[in-house]
């Protein structure tokens, strides 16, 4: 069964900029797109850097790619499929995000 | 299928293997390479470049991977000891026998040690492979003193290297100058000032007669005339033989003075055997420099699956090269040896330059040149030269520009499309204007598609030139488009930002430009819009632009953590602010150093620390020191003529002053400012961005400079300046600055690049030719009338608060962060040490 787990008043993010929640002992990067008015999420760890900052990154399109640009050493990550632009080899796991009742929840 | 055998994996033996492979001749051929060091190719003429942090692999110009991959065979560490010349094989030190079609000697070189009693001792050394840098570097750890043997171009590489390593540094050369073959007495003079200048010790005239035990050092070299010097390491740089060991003893004809003699097609004496670079000899010549060995090893390729027309026909030794930081060129005939031949020389010793040209007798052709402390015409001097055209108007024009008229230039449209641009790697002019033809647009472009600046990269500005007048000619605007989503350069953004008071991202990306925006157009216009209206830059439609460590006001470690920087105005601190900052590392255990800045620098904060370490400081009346930003970092003073017996002003307070006038002012780079209280220059002004130098009249104001990764001497921009007027310029300079730059330009660059450069700054700035100083100086009033400590804001903000934290559902920290103990401090603990298999601290 899927589990819902609610993080944050959507009201309460800045737009256009990502935070991080911990979800079941995990660490999951939220970010809205103001532009689109999405949510994405997908886990705050840095395969390239090996930190877990992925959430404290640039939210940038690259060719109409939505991705959030690694602060440590600028690798892309999609928001959507978590693949790294620079590396196939890198990718990071996407979560699934809603918003019920203003609240934002994300199951992981 | 052809077997080929190449002796030697040097630049020459490699760049010989990489024409088949570039031809796509690989099919007709099976290579086969012997080196006989530990390493494939590398380039031997950026050798120097290990001593200023490049590694042997950086310097490498092929790969096992890239060799397997092309079918290449090659052996490393094994030797060609014998040939078969009937039986047409070869057999190496560890025994291995090859059978070739043809056979090529790429053997190279070896440097010439003289036969001093003495010189086969430890720590004697020469300076040829990367082994020698490494033996060099060896040394140098156990060494104070260090002496060259030989004044020559490598010779002067090789002090450079020892400068480098820290060592007292000397030359000794048998003849009377430095350089003795490329340049003359006068070129000679002004180069051993220069590098005299540098502190490297200058011995000409001397024959070394024996290296005996010294006694203020490990050696004491004696010389023929009674002098002698001591050293601890000495390095032979006395010139080059070809290594024809192999060629000698299997009976292919040599020189009387050595190197295998080489016909035009670059055959040996044996019809299957080709001699190619420094080791072969044409027409009783060594050619010690790569690109003649380029084009041997070209003929080569020709002979054995071309059409066979190519022929070698000699080189051209001219050469420009920057030695300690001192620019010299030879051309042609530099000593004027023709008959008829007329000299015109320029000598400027206050600005330690050279300059001679030897022109023919009928006045119109140029022979030959030297030129010493200043190259830049070479490339134009070289392309007359090579191609035999007549000099542009008279020739003392070329050496000193008329007053009237401005400079005497030939442009590259001037050349002929035979012109060869890139003489390393043989690139003409016509191959270039071809490449833009096919569609390149950049000098990386044209790198990729022709070689063309990628061997010595001397010709560097030439090729630009090229390409730059062949995009004009074809009617391509050179693109200078800020990204995808703005068809604007940064200086014309700026101006629409203050034009139009456009206020945010999202107003300017509406009406202006297209898209969603990335990390390149984001952080540049929110630090636009910073340096005009100078808003908190963590509002809600100013965050999501800020670069990295902007976000989070802390610079962001690998970690994943912050450091945390205070401002301390010029360095001045009280003995309580001081102790204020102790208790703050203490108390969150952070890792504490003292910057190249003047302050102090706190590592190791994680994120929910930052705004309790900032509330603390802040109490305490500290301020954000902006370490994060792109804006000024600090000014760094001396104490001045408060303190110290040769200050002629208060550095020190004007330092402050200036700190705290330009404090939080975002510009397209970083700043930094210097001050000096006398010409003495602690402060290091000169290597800032605005420097300052007190002298008895006032202050002397430098623009432009630059440390780091390339340093610019500061150009004096004005004199004796009272401190109202000093502001002024440099408010204006700033604020020119911050409106024409491109993105992440540091002011040194921008000043290479502006129209015009100092004497154009200088009419804009002090004769207002633009009528645009008031309109600079009231909007760094705006700016600094705007200025906040955006640490005093955030904590300030509870809002703002909720994102100082690991988690924004969770009070719990990240638990990857950890940290090692190194001489009583913290840092990263490394990957594997988080894995557990090494211990780490308990972080709180």
């Amino acid at each position: 069964m899927i589990t819902w787990t609610p993080i944050i008043e959507k009201e309460k993010l800045t737009p256009d900029a990502g935070v991080c929640a911990l979800v079941n002992g995990k660490q999951v990067a939220i970010f809205f797109d103001r532009k689109t008015d999405k949510l994405f999420a997908i886990d705050n760890y840095c395969p390239a850097s090996k930190a877990n900052v992925l959430s404290r990154g640039l939210i940038t399109s690259v060719k109409d790619v939505l991705t959030v640009s690694s602060p440590l050493y600028k690798e892309h990550f999609s928001l959507t499929t978590g693949e790294c632009l620079e590396d196939e080899a890198l990718s990071v796991p996407v979560y699934a995000v809603r918003i019920t009742d203003g609240m934002v929840e994300v199951t992981a | 299928m052809k077997r080929i055998i190449v002796v030697g994996n040097g630049m020459v033996g490699h760049h010989f293997i990489d024409q088949f492979i570039q031809q796509d001749k690989m099919a007709e051929v099976q290579i086969t390479t012997f080196s006989e060091e530990s390493r494939l190719a590398y380039d031997r003429v950026q050798l120097s470049a290990y001593f200023s942090g490049k590694t042997a692999d950086d310097l490498m110009m092929t790969s096992p991977e890239y060799y397997d991959d092309n079918g290449v065979q090659y052996f490393v560490n094994d030797k060609v000891v014998s040939i078969d010349k009937a039986a047409k094989t070869v057999t190496t030190a560890q025994g291995r026998i090859e059978s070739y079609d043809k056979l090529v000697l790429a053997t190279g070189s070896y440097p010439f040690v003289p036969p001093i009693p003495g010189k086969d001792q430890d720590h004697c050394l020469v300076y040829r492979t990367i082994e020698d840098l490494e033996d060099i570097t060896a040394s140098a750890k156990e060494s104070k003193v260090g002496v060259v043997v030989g004044g020559g171009l490598l010779g002067l590489e090789a002090a450079n290297a020892i400068k480098q390593l820290g060592l007292e540094t000397h030359v000794v050369e048998f003849a009377p100058r430095l350089m003795a073959v490329q340049v003359d007495d006068g070129g000679g003079k002004i180069l051993r000032d220069k590098i005299a200048a540098l502190g490297v010790n200058i011995h000409t005239e001397k024959n070394t007669k024996e290296i005996v035990k010294g006694e203020t050092c490990r050696y004491r070299m004696n010389f023929a005339d009674g002098s002698h010097v001591e050293t601890d390491m000495i390095i032979f740089s006395a010139g080059i033989r070809p290594q024809d060991e192999l060629a000698r003893s299997f009976d292919l004809t040599l020189g009387e003075r050595g190197g295998i003699q080489i016909n035009d097609q670059c055959l040996t004496s044996d019809e299957n055997i080709y001699a190619i670079g420094e080791c072969a000899l044409w027409q009783g010549r060594i050619f010690g420099l790569v690109a003649p060995g380029y084009q041997m090893a070209k003929v080569a390729v020709d002979q054995i699956v071309g059409s066979g027309d190519l022929a070698f026909t000699g080189a051209d030794m001219s050469t420009k090269l920057k030695l300690l930081g001192v620019d010299v060129a030879s051309i042609g005939d530099a000593h004027g040896n023709a008959d008829g031949a007329q000299n015109y020389v320029f000598t400027n010793e206050a600005d330690q330059v050279y300059k001679k040209l030897v022109i023919s007798e009928c006045g119109k052709k140029l022979l030959g040149a030297v030129m010493v402390g200043e190259a830049e015409d070479y490339g134009t001097w070289l392309q007359i030269y090579l191609n035999d055209m007549d000099i542009p108007g008279a020739p003392e024009n070329m050496l000193v520009p008329p007053a009237e008229g401005g400079a005497v230039t030939m442009g590259v449209d001037a050349l002929p499309d035979s012109a060869v641009i890139c003489s390393c790697l043989d690139v003409t002019k016509g191959q270039i204007c071809a490449a833009v033809q096919d569609g390149a647009t950049s000098i990386g472009d044209i790198k990729t598609i022709t070689k063309a600046g990628t061997g010595c990269g001397g010709c560097s500005a030439l090729v630009t030139q090229v390409l730059n007048a062949e995009l004009a000619s074809m009617g391509v605007a050179v693109n200078t488009d800020l990204c995808e989503h703005f068809a604007y350069s940064r200086a014309e953004l700026a101006d629409i930002i203050r034009v139009k008071r456009i206020k945010t991202f999202e107003a300017l990306i509406t009406e202006f430009g297209a898209g969603h925006g990335c990390e390149v157009c984001r952080p540049t216009v929110a630090n636009i819009l910073a340096s005009f209206w100078n808003d908190y830059i963590l509002e809600d439609d100013h965050l999501g632009l800020q670069d990295v460590n902007d976000v989070y006001l802390g610079n962001m470690q690998k970690d994943g953590t912050y450091s945390v920087v205070p401002r301390i105005p010029a360095g001045e601190i009280t003995p309580d602010k001081l102790i204020v900052l102790g208790e703050v590392a203490k108390k969150y255990g952070l890792y504490t150093k003292i910057t190249g800045g003047l302050r102090i620098d706190l590592f190791g904060a994680q994120l929910h620390e930052l705004p309790e370490i900032w509330a603390w400081l802040i109490r305490e009346g500290f301020e954000t020191g902006h370490a994060y930003g792109k804006s000024l970092r600090t000014v760094k003073s001396c104490v001045g003529s408060t303190w110290c017996r040769y200050g002629v002003q208060d550095s020190m307070s004007l330092a402050i002053d200036l700190e705290n006038r330009y404090k939080g002012l975002r510009s397209p780079h970083k700043i930094k400012f210097g001050v000096s209280g006398c010409t003495r220059e602690c402060a290091e002004a000169q290597g800032k961005d605005i420097g300052i130098i007190a002298t008895e009249g006032g202050w002397g104001l430098y623009v432009c400079g630059n440390g780091g990764m390339r340093p610019r001497h500061a150009d004096l921009f004005a004199t004796d300046l009272d401190t109202d007027t000093l502001y002024k310029y440099i408010d204006r300079v700033l604020m020119f600055y911050i409106r024409t730059a491109d993105r992440l330009q540091r002011t040194s660059v921008w000043l290479e690049n502006l129209d015009g450069g100092l004497d154009y700054l200088k009419d804009v700035v002090i004769n207002d030719k633009l009528d645009l100083n008031a309109e600079l100086e009231s909007a760094m009033a705006e700016n600094i009338a705007n200025y906040q400590c955006e640490w005093k804001t955030t904590i300030e903000s509870p809002e703002k608060l909720l994102r100082f934290k690991h988690f924004i559902n969770s009070e719990e920290s990240d638990t990857a962060v950890q940290f090692v103990e190194v001489r009583d401090q913290i840092r990263p603990a490394t990957p594997a040490e988080r894995a557990g298999q090494i211990a780490v601290l308990e972080v709180s």
